[in-house]
């Protein structure tokens, strides 16, 4: 039988289950710290080391397989499925954000303040008398007090740019890839990543100024709640996604990847545009409208 | 660690490794399949082990045996157990042990994040179940876990939280390991159109669950921030909304009941044409059906809110939406109902549990499409109804199910045949009692009883004594059904079954061209040949 | 006066009129006591009998065929396996059948949601675990709970036998009144968590929110006393909220509108302390706080701190050697007016008097002896500052 028609299947799996302890460790952890138990950010360290490790790990013995041809074209297509499907579950999880902003800002802040036919007839007259409907908003309690909200064309837009500009250079990596220019690949990810970086903490910056100088806090009522959620989240993921580049970098510099079978920069490549696409839908959503 | 097999010839040969590390590293999709059903079995047990609580309590008026905030703790841990815990996994399982070898494929697609698939589900239910034992209590809000009273949770909250992340990350796995499996591991030849049913509602099923589990996961994402970081999504005061988390509850919770009644078609499709030996009346428009009932169930989550207040556009759309599912899923009851029509039935256990399940499912769909109009829903609401509804789709429904896919694949699985006699036992006792269970509730909630309760007015009191005695009844029953399938896996009735198990099975799949018991690795080579029986 | 009284002899006899009634179960919806209710009992019956219907005919030929087509009967298996008439046909038929049924249930969705032209409204409130009833432009304000008698059955190993009870867990201890034959609207909303206010025979039931406000309507043709129950989960005590409605002819209700307060009190079920009518208007002493105290205690308190007062463990602080029960009396007070974390706030929730009573009572029962006592008017004025 040659080895084009078998299919690779890896005999036992040690990360896995190494993955779930990690993952499991940290959220019990994270849990108990939330109930403010002692243990609790002890076990969120712990928990996070094992699933560092087991990264690190895992992807080292995925890197090697692959390296070493393991892999066939079918395996790399289900690769490449698995990746396209975790990335549609992410747009949903998104989606619940922005199915939340377009809710409270269409339909629960004018029912608070009277609007609509529906429940927003009665519900300002008898509950909340002097809450005129506004975006930006806390609500009626007028939750955290007093904020200002966060401007549009300074950092944000700058931050639009960034990470614009990233998605290109990611984009010219990859033809660097396929051309088999490996320092136009190796330039383009380390530009890319820097960017993600810079993204990162220009964000860090504007949380800054949101808490000390705008007093806009995740606490701030409905627009802090949603702002903080969606930009946060979206954080988080720019830093995955970083990370992800970051070890398609070092692969690259490894020498790892050829234009056929480079499923781990594609992968990222993704992910990387997928990030891109929801920061635009935050831009124009949260910061913009 | 692995080695890379594809230099050897001889790997397929290898058998399971030994003992426990067996099956804590196990890659092989039979394995993970078993893993996944002995764990269903389990979770059914833990979970029936909550409602006869549940019955208990409620056998006669008067609070006796519990508190009345354990008591909506054990309806919480119950759903969610039984959900989450027992139904989703027991159909994974099938999937796992089934789709690979019904498609010819080798394994699964992904096979190390299908082991990490199953252990994400054990941890989450683990810390799930661990609340049970906290300060303040197990989440005793309902499984749809409602702020702002889920917020008044104790120690539990978080862990709730963080349990449903685990269960979502651990579904949207299996699921893409799903997709991944049929669209690119079919044998040549095996086109989409050719494929059983059971992995066309699987795919469907699997497209569902990785669409609806993210938005669970955003759910109780803001239950989170909402108790523990000061945001105002479910709260009034801060310009959010409590109804803002019922609609994206119920945007994941409706779907998710399809998810759980589409492999239930699934084995249904396969069992009843293999007893009425005739081929499955209207394959394709039982697979235009299922994408239909998937493609609607988006589109209809506000029937469970129309007493919340909607504007009344919404209401009457919902409304609508609604009463559509009866369609397409009609269209399945009249082809099975067709399939078996003029065939030559014969009826061992699997194919009366399928018979059971037509039935019985289409009263609950009855129901369900009685509670579609949103006037009469103003009085069905959180009543027993709605009670009697979910449990003739889910019961008799979905574990008739799974029990008739387990009868029925046990044999080639272990090549050993269970015991036909108790199986029918199993049957009759499980038809008789779950209908005594659950069809008095219909008089109970239209009758007044809401649901959630711990206690009732002396009205009720009759029904719910006879729906407790066959609660009882029915749970009893199962255990018969552990001890079928225990003595099946040991030595069955003692003489080795053939490769077919059913007379003439070979016809409708390629997993009865397997030898029985099945070898540790399936096809070493792409099955050429290709059943063409339903086309 | 007199009249006040007639009015409450017919509150009585109905009561106990329809607890005869409520012996026999019913299997099936009621027909309600408003038109609304009728038509959703109509459609309701139709549907059923329509599903029936398809039920006799799909299950009919399928036990024909299982019947007639056994393979032990020696039937051979026909190969047919699809046919697009057939498929289209059977998705036709359905929808049309459909189609019929949504028609009528359209007009009612409509009728339900039309409130114009009510003629008074009525604010309720949603409390774990009590209904407060507010009359929109007139005086009556007040909570409803859950009945004493009913009260001390239902707790966990009381010994008491439900069945002695009348009407178990649908007896409050003042119910809503209302009038006959006036569109009445009805404003929800809640004030901790969900709840959801339903009176069966009033064909509807309705989510009360917190922080929004839902509207319905009713119609009622007949005088009588009607029951519901809660029916969101709203907590531990959601099974113990009930709703009791009693419905007058139009005169009988303008005269209990015209008498209360006074003969409000005179309204409520026999043994609870409104029935007594004490210290009302005056100074209280002692004694009657501490009587009063109790089934305030009992109907707000026991729930969380434990009829005890051990609390529990962990969640609830016990009343028993609390340090803020035997502390400072204002701390009390303070705490309980404002409520903290999952304690809630009495400052609307209960009476001035019962405010006053249950820092009495807390402070000199539940094996406390703190021996001070605080009157209701000193409550008034530690609200306004
Ligand atoms: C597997 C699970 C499952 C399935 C398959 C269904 C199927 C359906 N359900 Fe059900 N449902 C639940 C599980 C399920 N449900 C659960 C768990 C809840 C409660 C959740 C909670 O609150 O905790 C619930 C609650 C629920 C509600 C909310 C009630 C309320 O809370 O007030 C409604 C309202 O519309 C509803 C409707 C339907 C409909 C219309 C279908 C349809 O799909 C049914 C279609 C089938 C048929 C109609 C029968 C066959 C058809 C024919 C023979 C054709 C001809 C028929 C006609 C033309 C009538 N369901
Ligand atoms: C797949 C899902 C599923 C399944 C299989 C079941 C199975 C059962 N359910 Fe459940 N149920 C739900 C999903 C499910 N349920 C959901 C979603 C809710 C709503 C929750 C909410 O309101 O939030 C609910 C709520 C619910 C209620 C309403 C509670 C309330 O409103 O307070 C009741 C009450 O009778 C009930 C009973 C039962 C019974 C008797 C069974 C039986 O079929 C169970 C049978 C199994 C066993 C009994 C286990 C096996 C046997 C043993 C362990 C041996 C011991 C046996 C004896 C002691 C006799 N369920
Ligand atoms: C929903 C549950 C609930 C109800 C009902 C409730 N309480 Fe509490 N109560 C609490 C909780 C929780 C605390 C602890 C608050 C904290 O310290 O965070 C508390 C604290 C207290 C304290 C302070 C005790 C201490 O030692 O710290 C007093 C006094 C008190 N409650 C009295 C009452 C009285 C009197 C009533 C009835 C009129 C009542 N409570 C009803 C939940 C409740
Ligand atoms: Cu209030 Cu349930
Ligand atoms: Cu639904």
């Amino acid at each position: 039988m040659s080895a084009k028609d078998a299919y690779y299947i890896p005999q036992k799996a040690t990360w896995p289950i190494l993955a779930t302890v990690g993952l499991a460790v940290t959220l019990i952890g994270f849990a108990n710290y939330l109930n403010g138990s002692s243990i609790g950010p002890i076990l969120m360290v712990l928990g996070l080391l094992i699933f560092i490790g087991m990264l690190a790990g895992w992807f080292t013995l995925q890197a090697t397989e692959s390296e070493s041809g393991t892999y066939n074209t079918q395996v790399g297509i289900s690769y490449r499925m698995g990746m396209m499907w975790f990335i549609f579950s992410e747009i949903m999880f998104f989606a619940v954000f922005f199915g939340s902003l377009w809710y409270t800002r269409n339909l629960s802040v004018p029912w608070l303040g009277g609007e609509g036919a529906g429940p927003g007839r009665e519900t300002q007259e008898f509950l909340w008398s002097s809450f005129q409907a506004t975006w930006p908003s806390n609500g009626p309690g007028e939750v955290g007090g007093d904020f200002e909200p966060m401007g549009t064309w300074g950092l944000p837009f700058l931050n639009t740019l960034i990470l614009l500009s990233s998605g290109v250079t990611c984009t010219w990596a990859h033809h660097g890839l396929l051309s088999k220019n490996r320092d136009q690949l190796i330039k383009g990810l380390m530009v890319t990543v820097g960017l993600g970086f810079l993204f990162v903490s220009l964000q860090a910056l504007e949380y800054y100024e949101a808490y000390h100088e705008l007093g806009l806090t995740l606490g701030s009522g409905i627009y802090g709640s949603t702002f903080f959620m969606l930009t946060g989240f979206h954080g988080a993921h720019v830093c995955v996604g970083a990370i992800m580049l970051s070890t398609v970098l070092f692969r690259s510099w490894k020498g790892h990847f050829t234009p056929e079978n480079h499923f781990v920069f594609e992968a990222a490549a993704w992910y990387w545009h997928f990030v891109d696409v929801v920061w635009l839908g935050l831009f124009v959503f949260v910061y913009m409208l | 660690m692995s080695a890379v097999v594809t230099e050897h010839d001889d790997h397929h040969d290898h058998g399971p490794e030994k003992g426990i590390l067996r099956w804590l590293f196990t890659t092989n999709h039979k394995d993970i399949g078993t893993l996944y059903l002995v764990f269903a079995l389990a979770m059914f047990f833990v979970g029936g082990t909550m409602a006869m609580i549940i019955r208990a309590e409620l056998f006669q008026p008067g609070m006796q045996l519990v508190e009345p905030q354990f008591f909506n703790s054990m309806t919480t841990m119950h759903a969610l157990v039984m959900v989450f815990g027992a139904v989703m996994p027991a159909f994974v399982g099938f999937a796992n042990w089934m789709i690979p070898m019904m498609i010819g494929a080798p394994d699964m697609a992904l096979p190390r994040m299908n082991n990490m698939s199953f252990w994400l589900l054990v941890a989450g239910v683990l810390i799930l179940a661990s609340t049970l034992f906290m300060e303040g209590g197990a989440p005793a809000s309902g499984w749809t876990l409602y702020p702002p009273l889920v917020l008044q949770t104790g120690n539990a909250l978080p862990f709730a939280v963080f349990s449903v992340h685990l269960l979502g990350i651990s579904s949207i796995m299996g699921a893409i390991n799903i997709i991944a499996t049929i669209f690119n591991m079919r044998a040549p030849g095996m086109t989409l159109m050719k494929m059983p049913l059971f992995v066309w509602t699987w795919l469907i099923t699997a497209f569902l669950l990785i669409a609806v589990m993210p938005v669970f996961a955003g759910a109780v994402t803001m239950l989170l921030t909402d108790g523990f970081f000061d945001t105002s999504f479910f709260d009034a005061a801060g310009g959010g909304d409590p109804v803002l988390y019922q609609h994206i509850f119920w945007f994941f919770g409706h779907p998710e009941v399809y998810i759980m009644i589409l492999p239930t078609f699934g084995v249904a499709s396969t069992i009843i044409p293999v007893f009425a030996r005739k081929p499955l009346f209207g394959y394709s428009a039982m697979v235009v059906a299922t994408v239909a009932i998937a493609f609607l169930s988006f589109i209809v989550w506000s029937h469970h809110m129309f007493t919340v207040g909607m504007p009344k556009a919404g209401e009457l759309y919902f409304m609508y939406a609604t009463m559509l599912i009866a369609i397409p899923t009609g269209v399945k009851i009249f082809n099975w109902t067709a399939t078996m029509w003029k065939g030559a039935m014969t009826f061992e256990t699997p194919m009366l549990f399928s018979i059971a399940f037509v039935v019985l499912f289409t009263l609950g769909g009855f129901t369900g499409l009685m509670m579609a109009l949103s006037p009469l829903d103003y009085q069905y609401h959180d009543t027993y109804f709605i009670v009697a509804h979910f449990h003739y789709t889910l019961v008799p429904a979905s574990i008739f199910m799974i029990q008739a896919g387990a009868y029925y694949w046990l044999p080639k699985w272990t090549g050993h045949m269970y015991d036909e006699r108790l199986g029918r036992l199993h049957f009759w006792l499980s038809a008789i009692s779950v209908n005594i269970l659950f069809f008095p509730q219909h008089f109970l909630g239209l009758a007044g009883m809401p649901r959630r309760i711990p206690d009732y007015a002396v009205q009720f009191a009759d029904w719910n004594m006879i729906s407790s005695i066959g609660a009882f009844i029915y749970g009893g029953s199962q255990l018969l059904f552990l001890y079928i399938v225990i003595k099946t896996i040991k030595q069955g009735t003692g003489e080795k079954v053939s490769d077919e198990v059913w007379e003439d099975a070979k016809k409708h799949g390629l997993e009865w061209t397997l030898p029985s018991p099945v070898p540790y690795h399936t096809f070493t080579t792409p099955p050429k040949i290709i059943p063409t029986e339903h086309i | 006066m007199i009249k006040a009284r007639q009015v409450l002899t017919s509150i009585a006899l109905m009561a106990f009129g329809l607890r005869s009634a409520y012996a026999d179960y019913t299997l099936n919806l009621g027909k309600g006591v408003t038109q609304q209710s009728g038509e959703i009992y109509d459609l309701h019956m139709w549907v059923l009998w329509v599903c029936v219907f398809i039920g006799i005919a799909v299950f009919g030929a399928m036990f024909y065929s299982i019947y007639h087509h056994r393979k032990s009967k020696g039937h051979e298996a026909a190969q047919f396996h699809g046919s697009t008439k057939v498929e289209i046909i059977w998705s036709i038929i359905p929808f049309v059948i459909l189609v019929v049924m949504a028609v009528p249930a359209t007009k009612l969705v409509l009728e339900l949601d039309d409130v114009q032209d009510s003629e008074m409204t009525i604010k309720v409130t949603g409390w774990q675990w009590k209904w407060q009833y507010e009359y929109i432009d007139e005086e009556p304000s007040f909570f409803s709970n859950l009945d004493a008698a009913s009260n001390e059955a239902r707790q966990v190993g009381s010994g008491i036998d439900p069945r002695t009870i009348p009407n178990y867990l649908l007896e409050v201890d003042k119910p809503l009144v209302v009038p006959i034959d006036t569109k009445i609207r009805f404003l929800f909303t809640a004030g901790d968590v969900i709840h959801s206010w339903w009176v069966p025979d009033l064909g509807w039931k309705k989510d009360a929110i917190p922080g929004f406000i839902n509207e319905a309507w009713t119609i009622i043709d007949k005088p009588g006393v009607y029951r519901g129950q809660c029916t969101e989960l709203c907590g531990q005590d959601h099974a113990f909220m009930p709703v009791v409605l009693v419905a007058l002819e139009k005169d009988e209700y303008d005269d209990w509108l015209d008498n209360y307060p006074e003969n409000g009190a005179a309204s409520y079920p026999e043994g609870t302390w409104e029935s007594k009518a004490v210290c009302a208007g005056s100074e209280c002493t002692k004694d009657e706080l501490m009587t009063i105290g109790e089934t305030v205690y009992s109907n707000n308190c026991a729930s969380c701190h434990m009829p005890g007062g051990e609390g529990l463990e962990g969640t609830f602080p016990a009343m028993t050697v609390s340090p803020i029960v035997t502390g400072e009396i204002e701390k009390q007070i303070d705490l309980m007016l404002k409520g903290k974390e999952m304690m809630p706030a009495f400052n609307q929730s209960i009476t001035d008097v019962e405010f006053a009573a249950v820092v009495t009572y807390t402070r000199n029962a539940l094996g406390n002896s703190v021996g001070d006592m605080v009157q209701p008017s000193e409550i008034v004025a530690l609200k306004s500052k």
